[in-house]
């Protein structure tokens, strides 16, 4: 017996170790977001000031403070928000509408193997056209205007969201299904209970690969015809010679992709705090 | 009463894994299955706890047969097991999911209290040692309250220690619940320590050869005299099994040379 405690209160010390571990890297988290803005910040400068002491010119690349002063020039007459606005709404409809599809058909081809031998081969093929090549049929089907932006978008989310759950259905482990065959679990309750906990944090990645595709195909659909939105920008700046709007756009581009991927990261976050991740063993 | 009644297993390969395979466990008995690896013992297991279906043969549980998982019947797998995503004890309640909330809760309180572990309820499985994980899983498989708890290699990952400690838990919470204990194991020690009965298998194809009955009191000494003369009965059982299968040197001495 008194192996048996001198057991239970190592492992005791066990668990306090790693809820400690645990903790630590939180408390650090104010620090560690700041060591991201180093490099950056250093090269900005570098640049601002080759520029202000005539080691460049600085007219093909301006200075951060040019670019810094076209953006506040946009923001404050609200061109900027109304851009922001186009694309991310653009983005929204098209992610949501791949996303839909992607987790239906993917799900779908998890479900069985007959189903899988039925629907994956073709999408596997129709995976391997460049996305882009689809651009001129979707302009004669749905015209120049939003909708076959949004159905391009969409198409580029879809892959890896579909991928990403096909994968996941088929690497869930067979012993923890097991467990609920032991339990006698009903279909649907072997869902709930099994495999869609089991799938989530590989279907949570999935999405952001989507998003983030997404972020590159609007640009794409924006190419192609559009009076609004961010790679409209892009092609005026282009158009008109000005730089410093197109580096102003590639910087909101950069800020927005970050922030809704740290959303929906945040947003599943919540869901996988029993993860045992390599990243939490700080 | 869990009878195994002329069980013969073939896999779709060919492969006969079980021939004629009968068993009789008493309600609350303790029987320990002793047998080298590949001698089909978690076959056994795995048909007698409803996961997979024998070829021929059938499984009765107090006169009711077993053709898919029932609820009397628990299992505890070789691993923990436990469903990551869920708390220690949401994963002890895991199998009382028609049992309404505050009684569910309850019942899995009570059942990590009997296996020590109360404090971690609210842990997450991967802040538990390979020890304190199998006795969450002994624990879930045990909140349903089955009559027949089925146990395939249970400490064979764990540590002498671990596994010492976890052999009298099981006694403890088989003192409690007496459920039937059906043990398969590759320790002739565990088994001798745990059971009422020891059955030995031979593999190729899997069947017993030999049944040795402890009739041994609890608690019963780990190194005592009682205990290892009967792990000596079961190691030559084992041997006999052994010596039996004939080998290529036997039937053709001069390919040896």
């Amino acid at each position: 017996m008194t192996a048996m405690s001198a057991l239970e209160s190592s492992a005791a010390a066990d668990t306090s170790q790693s809820a400690n571990s645990a903790a630590a890297p939180r408390r650090r988290v104010g620090w560690r977001f700041l060591i991201g803005f180093i490099l950056p910040v250093a090269l900005a400068l570098a640049w601002e000031a080759a520029v202000r002491f005539g080691f460049a010119q600085g007219r093909l690349m301006p200075p951060p403070s040019r670019i810094f002063t076209t953006l506040y020039d946009l923001a404050i007459t609200g061109e900027l928000f109304r851009h922001i606005a186009a694309t991310t709404a653009r983005i929204l409809a098209g992610f949501a509408l791949g996303v839909v599809a992607a987790t239906l058909l993917g799900a779908l081809a998890g479900a069985s193997k007959l189903s899988r031998d039925a629907i994956d081969p073709t999408l596997q093929g129709l995976r391997a056209v460049p996305s882009i090549a689809w651009v001129p049929l979707f302009i004669l089907w749905f015209g120049i205007f939003e909708t076959s932006k949004i159905m391009l978008i969409a198409v580029g989310c879809f892959f890896p969201v579909y991928l990403g759950i096909l994968g996941a259905i088929l690497s869930v482990d067979r012993k923890i299904v097991e467990v609920g065959r032991m339990f006698r679990l009903s279909t649907p309750a072997l869902v709930r209970r099994i495999l869609l906990p089991a799938i989530l944090p590989a279907y949570v990645v999935s999405l952001r690969t989507g998003l983030g595709l997404g972020w590159m195909f609007v640009v794409a659909a924006e190419f192609m015809g559009a009076s609004e939105g961010l790679g409209y920008l892009l092609i005026d700046g282009q158009q008109l010679g000005k730089p410093d709007q197109i580096l102003a756009s590639i910087l909101t581009f950069a800020i927005l992709g970050k922030i809704t991927d740290s959303l929906l990261a945040a947003a599943a976050a919540p869901f996988l705090t029993w993860q045992d991740a390599f990243a939490r063993r700080d | 009463m869990l009878l195994v009644d002329n069980i013969e297993k073939i896999y779709p390969n060919g492969a006969k894994a079980l021939e004629r395979v009968n068993i009789a466990v008493r309600a609350g008995e303790i029987v320990a299955v002793v047998g080298g690896s590949g001698c089909g013992k978690s076959t056994l297991l795995r048909l007698i706890a409803g996961l997979d279906r024998p070829t021929r043969g059938k499984i009765m549980l107090d006169g009711e047969k077993i053709v898919a998982p029932h609820p009397a019947v628990g299992f505890v797998f070789q691993e923990p097991r436990l469903l990551p995503w869920l708390t220690v004890a949401q994963n002890a309640g895991f199998g009382l999911d028609d049992v309404p909330a505050p009684e569910r809760n309850e019942r899995a309180r009570e059942v990590l209290q009997r296996v020590g572990l109360a404090d971690h309820a609210k842990s997450w499985p991967r802040e538990l040692s390979g020890g304190q994980a199998q006795r969450v899983a002994i624990a879930r498989a045990l909140a349903p309250r089955p009559k027949v708890l089925l146990l395939d290699e249970p400490f064979s990952a764990l540590d002498a220690f671990t596994r010492a400690s976890l052999q009298e838990h099981l006694l403890d919470l088989w003192e409690a619940f007496r459920p039937t204990l059906l043990l398969v194991t590759h320790d002739v020690e565990e088994a001798v320590f745990l059971a009422d009965r020891v059955l030995v298998m031979r593999p190729k194809p899997g069947r017993f050869v030999a049944e040795i009955d402890l009739a041994l009191a609890r608690p019963r000494d780990r190194y005592g005299e009682a205990l290892d003369l009967a792990k000596r009965r079961v190691l030559k059982a084992l041997d006999h099994s052994l010596q039996a299968q004939p080998r290529g040197e036997d039937l053709a001495p001069a390919a040896a040379i």
